[in-house]
């Protein structure tokens, strides 16, 4: 039995750009660094160029300047037939007119296997997926995610340096959204491949990455582990982006031993002051790290509207600094709208981001 | 690597084989006339090849360093170029009379030799030179260093070239020429203000110039074949009506159609002793008169042959107006009128303005229709025509004639673009676009049905009487049937040698045949390549490329005759005559509507399709011939087959471009016209008519063939 390996590669990119047409710049001036092995995600509104960052992986796109390497290989100029890297297309791109097994050892045809390896390499690859016994089926015989599974195998078979997902989730359905993320990342390991993961769900991201790379207008707003993004957001997109975050402004009012002291209105904070001067700033907060309480500490506030969501309680809060939007989890006693509250935060969880 | 160096080798030897002007006839290889170049140089003749020889050993020196080595992509640049630009200078500069122009003769001294056309071995020579060029430019990393992509723009845009714009470039400067062979601006104005051409007589009671006249009669025509397209389209997609099927027919007669059948037909009808006036003048006791001859009957002919284009083009354009839109505008509460007018009908401009388009330039080409009921109506096409094979043989006011005609047919190309403009009218949006087109509104919808069934009868009536017309002794003089005409054309007799094809029209009929199922596969793979290049890849002068490549769509085909007999009689590329000239004319003729199709369904193809397979490690070739040229079979065939019977019914280029050894069907049936001997025109116009029938119905049980198969093999696997 053959068996699929990696011949994982690191990723580099340097100071590259690129420019469609004369003057739209989708990527501007990116250095960034995938650890052969590791799987890192691209992530980002639409828009944000991360899905031209992915094409220029794969060579599909050239970079207008800098350079890209795999491994120690400068590829920038190497078109996509050149390049050792596979990629699964958002919408699988299988070919219609080929069946599963046809598909599956499409790439391997170029890649000088004879004609019993290729065969056998493509039957470990539809087992890697758990579609043994389907290779004579066409494409559009086969459910969304068997399609998905398809492609993936597509990929793997060539053992490429580096394998590319660009939103491969998106068109299937939430259930099996979870399921398929967790077979992708649990191949990516089991294997050791690298991989460069495009999406814009955060929480997707959150779920397989060893590294998130937010990106935003063309470049990189920050990059990190998932707990890092989450927990210590540099800015206040990305403390928007990588789940909800309420943003209020705020004003230091002294500094000490790394310690922030914050005012918002009345109401006196401590936080980690994350090298932040006094001044203006913003402190954002997860809905589920807001407190809400009948009395006490705090600010005072207004329920403005409750909403059952069935697992949990989710609250709108008119506070004097504009709204505030707050997640409970006691649904046995909910509060009702127009009830006066005092809404404090949780001891863990808010950050200070920059003005 | 292997491929590579064979290619490399390939020109070297096709120098050494191949470079002859008739080779393996007698004298070969020693006989100047036949001997490859390289025997011409070592015999110290032609020594104005040898440079070639440095450029194509060049690259062989090269051969062995990297593909990024910046000095490959320079040396083959370089070679390319050079060995390519020397091909074509000398080619144009040392004609049949030695040096081509005097300038040189006075830098050079008299050359006191001569040459002939170029043979396969300059062909060769020329396409590895262009090639070996492309190869550079892909090294240096242009179209993301693709030597496949490369290569074929580098090939796409030579040919067209040649056979395009050289002609036609060609055929402008004919225009200046004189009587006595010099140049003369003065006596092109004279020409070009001719009365025959530019008088307004018409407004005074004599007759106005050909120009006039052709612009007013395809103007009339465009608008009548765009309105009843519409209609049709109309009927078909916005109505109860139950045969839409028999409708759908409709498109398939104007393919079918040799172009002056209609006109023949409606001679028999409305003619002198046509059905229809000698009926009139029985019952009304009306003096038959010959009104048809003249502008009204070729209004008559070219709206019944052209409205089914405009059918055609319409029934995609009304299809496409995604139901959604009108959904949504009849939710706004507009009623169906208000829906329809402005919605609809705005959605629908740019397939008006194709129609319309379509509908003038078709105008300004026919060439059959004016021939055989213009009377005293002279129209530009005709006028061309006899400019060349009359008496006056006047190439110069041909040239003339031809550059008013391509320069109205410009002018509509420019203007359509202009009315679009720039607005989106793209409606499909690939989404799932459930829901149905309402209904037409009553308003129009009683108008609809009156235009389109008196039309549809009008044109089964018309070929009812093509094929009654085949079987009649003589029209309106002697009623009785015969096959007297076939037998005439087709007749064949048991003889010595066996069977003898001793018919009149074998001959032509034959030629046909070959030059048609020749020309087919080079339109259609001319065709699918350009659309590949045009949907699919990125390149610098994209724009240009796709106008270049469309342009002989607006030229009519009376200009590209023109032009290509102006061009190719003499070297470098001497075909005049020969079936090649043929087929080229009709590659190129024909090629637009390739490149239609094949953009058409091309982009139904998800792009990621082509990705996923670079990124698999397939190259762009082997991506086209094993990715896409499959999923693209039905529109395969349907190139195939449109450019095989378009060859089969065109008149306007070939008429200038048959000889005696290639006479095309169309060109005989013509001539036998001017005798007035319609039974045999009319006769082989049938016969012509169910050849193609035949072919376009194999086409379609090969392409419906094609969808059950995929259907079956996706509901129960193979």
């Amino acid at each position: 039995m053959v068996k699929i390996n990696a011949k994982a590669a690191s990723v580099s990119f340097r100071g590259v750009t690129k420019i469609y047409g004369r003057d739209v710049v989708a990527v501007d001036d990116i250095d960034l660094e995938v650890a052969a092995g590791t799987l890192v995600t691209l992530l980002g509104p639409s828009g944000c160029g991360k899905t031209t960052t992915l094409r220029m992986i794969a060579g599909l796109e050239m970079p207008s300047q800098g350079q890209i390497f795999i491994g120690d290989k400068d590829v920038s100029t190497l078109p996509a037939t050149d390049r050792d890297v596979s990629m699964v297309f958002q919408s699988y791109a299988l070919f219609p007119h080929m069946t599963v097994m046809e598909n599956v050892s499409y790439g391997l045809k170029f890649s000088g296997f004879d004609k019993s390896e290729t065969k056998d390499r493509a039957v470990a690859g539809l087992g890697l997926v758990g579609l043994t016994g389907y290779g004579d089926r066409l494409p559009s015989e086969l459910s969304g995610g068997q399609q998905q599974r398809v492609a993936v195998a597509r990929a793997l078979v060539l053992e490429p340096q580096v394998l590319l997902f660009d939103e491969p989730l998106s068109n299937l359905d939430a259930k099996l959204r979870r399921q398929v993320r967790e077979e992708i990342r649990e191949i990516q390991q089991n294997l050791g491949l690298t991989v460069v993961y495009v999406t814009h769900d955060q929480e997707e991201a959150l779920a397989v990455s060893d590294e998130i790379v937010v990106m935003r207008n063309a470049g990189i707003a920050q990059k990190g582990t998932p707990r890092e993004l989450y927990e210590a957001p540099a800015s206040a997109f990305v403390a928007d982006f990588i789940g909800e975050a309420n943003l209020i402004p705020c004003e230091i009012l002294s500094v000490s031993e790394g310690m922030a002291e914050i005012g918002i209105g009345s109401f006196r904070h401590q936080l980690v002051s994350r090298g932040l001067a006094p001044g203006k700033a913003r402190v954002a907060v997860r809905p589920s790290r807001v407190r809400i309480g009948a009395a006490g500490q705090g600010m005072p506030a207004k329920i403005a509207k409750a909403t059952y969501v069935g697992s949990r309680m989710e609250y709108t809060v008119e506070a004097e600094f504009g709204q505030l939007f707050a997640v409970l989890d006691d649904v046995a006693s909910p509060l009702e709208p127009g009830a006066e509250v005092m809404i404090s935060f949780a001891e863990s969880g808010p950050v200070l981001v920059p003005e | 690597m292997i491929g590579w160096a064979g290619f490399l080798l390939l020109p070297w030897y096709g120098v050494e084989d191949f470079y002859t002007f008739k080779w393996l006839l007698d004298g070969w290889p020693m006989d100047s006339d036949y001997a490859p170049a390289i025997m011409l140089i070592a015999q110290g003749q032609k020594l104005w090849l040898a440079p070639m020889l440095l450029a194509l050993a060049a690259p062989l020196l090269v051969m062995r360093r990297r593909k990024t080595d910046a000095i490959y992509g320079k040396v083959l640049i370089v070679a390319g170029g050079f060995g390519f630009a020397w091909l074509v200078a000398q080619g144009l500069g040392i004609g049949l009379r030695g040096y081509a122009y005097g300038w040189m003769i006075a830098l050079f001294g008299d050359l006191g030799d001569r040459q002939f056309g170029m043979g396969y071995g300059g062909l060769l020579v020329a396409s590895s030179f262009l090639f070996v060029f492309t190869q550079g430019i892909a090294a240096r990393g242009a179209v993301n260093g693709d030597v496949f992509v490369t290569a074929a723009i580098g090939g796409v845009v030579a040919v067209v070239t040649i056979f395009v714009f050289f002609p036609i470039t060609k055929m402008l400067g004919a225009a200046f020429i004189s009587d006595d062979g010099g140049y003369s601006i003065m006596e092109f104005f004279g020409k070009f203000v001719d009365r025959r051409i530019w008088g307004l007589g018409c407004f005074s009671g004599t007759n106005c110039g050909a120009a006039w006249n052709s612009l007013f009669l395809a103007i009339l025509v465009g608008l009548l074949t765009t309105t009843l397209g519409l209609i049709f389209a109309l009927v078909l997609t916005r109505s109860g009506f139950k045969y839409k099927q028999s409708l759908r027919a409709l498109t398939v007669l104007p393919i079918i159609t040799p172009p002056f059948v209609i006109g023949l037909a409606l001679i028999l009808l409305f003619g002198l002793s046509g059905t229809v006036t000698q009926w009139v003048a029985g019952v009304f006791d009306v003096q038959p008169t010959r009104w048809l001859y003249g502008m009204p009957g070729i209004l008559i002919a070219q709206t019944l042959a052209f409205t089914p284009i405009a059918f055609l083009v319409m029934i995609g354009v009304v299809e496409g107006v995604s139901p959604s839109m009108e959904e949504a505008a009849q939710t706004l509460r507009a009623n169906r009128w208000q829906t329809f007018r402005t919605v609809s009908l705005p959605l629908m401009r740019p397939g008006l303005a194709n129609a319309f388009l379509l509908g003038f330039i078709e105008s300004m080409a026919d060439f059959g229709n004016p021939l055989v009921l213009g009377g005293n109506f002279d129209v530009l096409s005709t006028e061309i025509f006899f400019a060349i094979v009359g008496a006056q043989y006047d190439q110069s006011r041909a040239a003339i004639l031809a550059m008013v005609l391509l320069g109205f047919t410009l002018g509509a190309f420019y203007l359509q673009r202009f009315w679009l403009g720039k607005k989106s009218y793209t409606t499909v949006t690939g989404k799932g676009d459930s829901g149905v087109h309402p209904p037409m509104p009553k308003r129009i919808a009683l108008p609809v049905y009156a235009i389109a069934g008196t039309w549809g009868l009008f044109t089964i009536m018309v070929y009812c009487y093509i094929i009654y017309g085949s079987f009649v002794q003589l029209w309106g003089v002697d009623d009785t049937l015969t096959f007297k005409h076939y037998m005439t054309a087709f007749a064949v007799t048991w003889g010595d040698g066996g069977m003898r094809w001793t018919g009149s029209a074998w001959d032509s009929f034959f030629t046909t045949i070959m030059i048609a199922t020749i020309a087919a596969p080079f339109t259609a793979v001319m065709g699918l390549i350009t659309a590949y290049l045009l949907t699919r890849q990125n390149f610098a002068g994209k724009r240009s490329f796709e106008f270049g490549t469309m342009l002989s769509f607006a030229i009519p085909g009376t200009v590209i005759g023109v032009a290509y007999i102006l061009a190719f009689n003499v070297p470098p590329i001497e075909i005049t005559g020969t079936g090649i000239i043929l087929v080229v004319s009709f590659v190129f003729r024909n090629m637009p509507v390739g490149v239609r199709a094949g953009i058409a369904s091309m982009s139904q193809l998800d792009k990621s399709l082509d990705e996923s397979s670079l990124t698999l490690g397939a190259n762009s070739w082997q991506t086209f011939r094993l990715i896409i040229l499959p999923l693209l079979r039905p529109a395969i065939l349907a190139a195939l087959v449109y450019s095989f019977v378009r060859a089969m019914t065109a008149i306007s280029a070939v008429i200038f471009l048959v000889s005696a050894r290639y006479d095309m069907a169309t060109s005989y049936i013509i001539g036998r016209v001017e005798n007035n001997d319609y039974g045999l025109a009319i006769a082989y116009s049938t016969a012509l008519i169910f050849v193609m029938l035949f072919a376009v119905g194999m086409l379609q049980l090969a392409v419906g063939r094609t969808k059950i198969g995929r259907r079956s093999s996706n509901s129960g696997g193979h």
